[in-house]
């Protein structure tokens, strides 16, 4: 009895000896930044030389900052075109390479290969796609007569572009997700309806629809929550131009913190957007719960 | 001889969908696939040939000078060992850290086992935005780093080195839920035998239950790579050092300084790319068990 107690003592110091390196980093770079970014959104810290409460006043500010509420407005746009059409491209290409040949995997890795690609990267590859007179996609739309945009630079393409670019790179994953959901729904269903006289369209409506709600859902909150934070394919292709058309809010965010060094509004801003995050994060969580028990 | 019919009818149109799935998914695959072949041959190009109009697909010769072009202008080769650098030390820390959590926490039981886990998991859905100033300040105050005193003023700490970016990110809360998932599904009766004869838990882990992990290991390591490599917003906060930049902020500033140099341009998106394709191609299963695992787990 008293062996055994003292095994278990052993055991759990060895056990908190195990996690002292994670819990460490993890109180050092996200418990204590959490509660800064809390504390500093009340203050006017510069980096240089001031770190002064001054109350609500960020807040306040932030409430009447147009630019602030523009960029909400730009991913808002972005989402409600990005996400449709990513469940929707995504769940095809799924339905099409959903079966078993040599050829299907080669399809499959091509389709997958754009993900692989840095956001940097692939901006960078697309700029000259976009490149409004020797570009691939105006070269392509000259063959049917059609004088393309210059995508980059007009107010109303700029934001299409990235939403192109983000498209090309998480087609592949999600597919491969989609694939994976396709996989969990069960052959008797379809066998049962095949029975009951049910053609491929009503199989898809009433058994694969409806069987990957969960998988679609998953998809969505999380193209969401990479919506909110798009940056890097805004800085890369436009710089968050023209006229702030595709200003996101982290790149507002990253300008107003270091270049302009005011990082208690900064912080007040980061703490609106995190809120908003935070929302689909939590939708996201209980349905992955809902799914499978993971505590 | 009607039954034969049928049947030669249902055969006939099996084989017309199997050619039109062929057609189908070779133009999406073609379709996806576009850019990269479109960057490789503009890399290759000569300089009148990427500008020519209608599209000239094929160069007519073949040129590497665009490569050269890229990594004379700019120090590539640099920013190319500073990313992998930064990338392996990333795989190298989560990989090591991650797997002892969570290993303590599949397999040790101490008192502040689920609760501490719970709190882990939870941050996890704390975004990064929210960090990322306090994270640059912490960074710049650690004391006696970097020019500081005691109470971590006076220099710039550990901004502009490369622990900026190791340290934060050494021990990914990712990492830790994903190997204790793991360690979860392998038995406990080899540590109760392992015990008895008298084994150390340190050794119980290492000798006995990492092994085993090795697939586990294999995905993670390459999502971490892949993470590491790709980054560009955190290494652009805190590297401002021009010999530490990494290569995804070296292609940026090229294509940001250098807009029409679309041939050294193409050629050094595609370098960026190159060391990721190269492990998907000798890796490839382990990359898609990781996105189901992504996929399913959210």
């Amino acid at each position: 009895m008293f062996r055994s107690r003292n095994l278990h003592g052993h055991q759990a110091r060895m056990a908190y000896l195990f996690i002292t390196p994670t819990l460490l980093l993890f109180g050092i770079f996200t418990v204590i930044p959490v509660f800064m970014a809390f504390y500093l959104s009340f203050t006017n810290y510069d980096v240089l030389s001031r770190m002064d409460w001054v109350g609500f006043s960020n807040y306040k500010k932030l409430v009447g900052d147009s630019l602030l509420w523009q960029t909400f407005l730009n991913v808002f746009y972005y989402t409600i075109v990005f996400v449709p059409l990513n469940i929707l491209l995504s769940l095809l290409i799924a339905l099409l390479l959903n079966r078993a040949s040599r050829a299907v995997k080669l399809f499959r890795t091509l389709n997958y290969l754009p993900t692989l690609t840095s956001a940097v990267a692939a901006a960078t590859v697309w700029i000259w796609v976009l490149h409004p007179e020797y570009g691939l996609l105006n070269g392509f739309l000259g063959y049917f007569g059609v004088t393309g945009p210059a995508w980059l630079s007009e107010t109303s393409t700029a934001m299409l572009s990235i939403i192109m670019v983000t498209l090309w790179q998480s087609l592949g994953s999600n597919m491969i997700i989609y694939l994976a959901g396709l996989q969990g729904v069960p052959d008797y269903l379809y066998e049962s309806s095949k029975l009951d006289g049910a053609n491929a369209f009503h199989r898809f409506r009433y058994i694969t629809w409806p069987q990957l709600r969960p998988t679609t859902f998953l998809v969505s909150t999380m193209s969401i929550i990479g919506a909110l934070q798009l940056f890097d394919q805004a800085f890369v292709l436009t710089q968050g131009g023209p006229a702030n058309a595709t200003k996101t809010p982290v790149y507002l965010i990253y300008q107003q913190g270091f270049n302009q060094l005011d990082m208690g509004y900064a912080s007040a801003q980061a703490f609106v957007l995190a809120l908003c995050i935070l929302a689909f994060s939590l939708i996201n969580m209980k349905l992955s719960r809902a799914e499978e028990p993971i505590v | 001889m009607h039954t034969a019919s049928i049947q030669s009818y249902a055969r006939r149109k099996r084989a017309l969908g199997t050619v039109l799935f062929y057609i189908v998914a070779s133009i999406i695959s073609l379709a996806m696939f576009l850019p990269f072949l479109w960057s490789l041959l503009t890399s290759l190009k000569p300089d009148d040939e990427i500008f020519a109009l209608p599209i000239k697909w094929l160069p007519s010769q073949f040129t590497l000078e665009h490569y050269r072009d890229a990594f004379t202008t700019v120090p590539f080769f640099k920013y190319f060992g500073n990313s992998l650098y930064l990338a392996v030390m990333g795989v190298v820390t989560n990989l090591f850290f991650g797997s002892l959590s969570g290993y303590a926490f599949a397999k040790l039981s101490f008192k502040l086992n689920k609760p501490l886990f719970r709190v882990l998991l939870a941050a996890m859905m704390i975004p990064g935005v929210v960090t990322m100033i306090p994270s640059f300040y912490v960074l710049m105050h650690i004391p006696f780093i970097g020019g500081n005193d005691w109470l971590g003023n006076g220099g710039h700490g550990l901004v502009n080195s490369f622990w900026a970016i190791i340290l934060p990110g050494a021990s990914g809360t990712f990492a830790v839920f994903f190997m204790r998932q793991f360690f979860l599904t392998l038995p406990n009766d080899m540590m109760e035998v392992a015990r008895i004869e008298g084994a150390g838990e340190f050794r119980i882990f290492w000798q006995i239950y990492l092994p085993l992990t090795k697939p586990a290991l294999a995905t993670l390591g390459i999502f971490t790579f892949q993470a590491g490599w790709n980054a560009f917003l955190w290494p652009m906060i805190v590297l401002n050092d021009p010999a530490k930049h990494t290569i995804q902020m070296g292609l940026q500033a090229f294509s940001y300084n250098y807009q029409t140099d679309f041939g050294p341009m193409m050629a050094g998106a595609l370098v960026a790319i190159l060391p990721i394709l190269i492990l998907f191609v000798l890796l490839q299963k382990y990359f898609v068990q990781g996105i189901a695992f992504s996929g399913v787990k959210g």
